[in-house]
């Protein structure tokens, strides 16, 4: 049996359908799951899409990561249940603390939207395994707030625990260390603000290599089972 | 009905660009020799009467939802007004 994997929908979320849709097509079971409810009806793994939950009011992610579905996400992602955060995904995991840092407006403050080229920075997470360490790829970028900020002492412990999961290979936004992508440290939780859904199919997307971490969570769950 | 401000600032270490636009503009406009930070205030209507404790919950919702620690620093106080 394929691995179920959820995707969240808040009030708001833009790329929910399109995360359904690459799982699917990366052969797993997609399954909704609803921002309102107080189960994530015993999936393997969650993805957090893309979009502007709760209108990105107060700061983006800031409600959606106190929504009811959200506690048993951060249950399960603690008790070390694959979860990705992909760009409003991301900013969530980080107000839900489940990541370190905080995304703030782009440097020049413009909405950046383009192919953008990354480098690999660790493949020991649920979410990189089919990836090279160093291989450069390219995802959809699309943000107004994914400037990756942290103190020193995090910076640090990041790079010292090789919890820097990608890097921009031209920094659009001025995040910290050309950060892209971080991961908790059990390597289970990953947030990134590139869209990998939108790159797994020739017809949409100049690259496919957003499947690559639909690819690896899919042999992670089923080397578990 | 008693009201909390809870003023919110990006910390001094966080870039701010919406406060570097903003002291652009003011700089284009002729008003020199002025830097902004912008941050974001909070007026809360308080039931009832606001004890020490009450101050001490209000300090406990700003940390755990108003602000951000990680990027923002935050004030709480009673609005005297």
């Amino acid at each position: 049996m394929a691995p179920r994997i959820g995707v969240v929908t808040f009030p708001g979320s833009l790329d929910d359908h399109d995360a359904l849709r690459a799982v699917g097509l990366c052969g797993a079971e997609p399954v909704s799951l609803w921002h309102g409810s107080d189960s994530v009806a015993g999936v393997d793994a969650v993805i957090l899409p893309g979009g502007f939950s709760y209108g990105d009011y107060l700061r983006c992610g800031a409600i959606a990561a106190f929504a009811p579905v959200m506690t048993e996400v951060i249950a399960a992602a603690e008790a070390g249940m694959p979860v990705l955060g992909i760009c409003n995904g991301f900013q969530v995991l980080c107000e839900a603390q489940l990541l370190p840092g905080a995304l703030i407006r782009n440097e020049r403050q413009t909405f950046v939207c383009r192919d953008q080229r990354l480098r690999v920075a660790s493949v020991d997470t649920a979410w990189t395994s089919a990836l090279t360490l160093g291989q450069e790829i390219t995802l959809v970028l699309k943000n107004g707030e994914g400037r990756y900020v942290a103190d020193a002492d995090t910076l640090d412990r990041l790079e010292g625990e090789g919890r820097v999961v990608f890097r921009y290979l031209d920094n659009p936004n001025g995040s910290l260390s050309d950060i892209a992508g971080v991961c908790n440290r059990r390597g289970n939780v990953v947030g990134l603000m590139p869209h990998p859904e939108h790159n797994v199919e020739a017809l949409t997307s100049p690259s496919l290599d957003g499947r690559a971490l639909f690819e690896s969570v899919l042999d992670f769950l089923t080397a578990r089972v | 009905m008693a009201r909390v401000v809870v003023d919110v600032m990006p910390k001094p270490e966080i870039l701010d660009p919406q406060g570097k636009a903003v002291t652009g503009a003011l700089d284009r406009l002729g008003f020199s020799g002025l830097t902004v930070r912008q941050g974001k205030r909070f007026e809360v209507e308080v039931d009832g009467e606001v004890t020490a404790a009450r101050l001490a919950e209000i300090r406990d919702a700003a940390e755990k939802l108003l602000a951000n620690t990680v990027i923002e620093t935050f004030d709480v106080r009673l609005d005297q007004a």
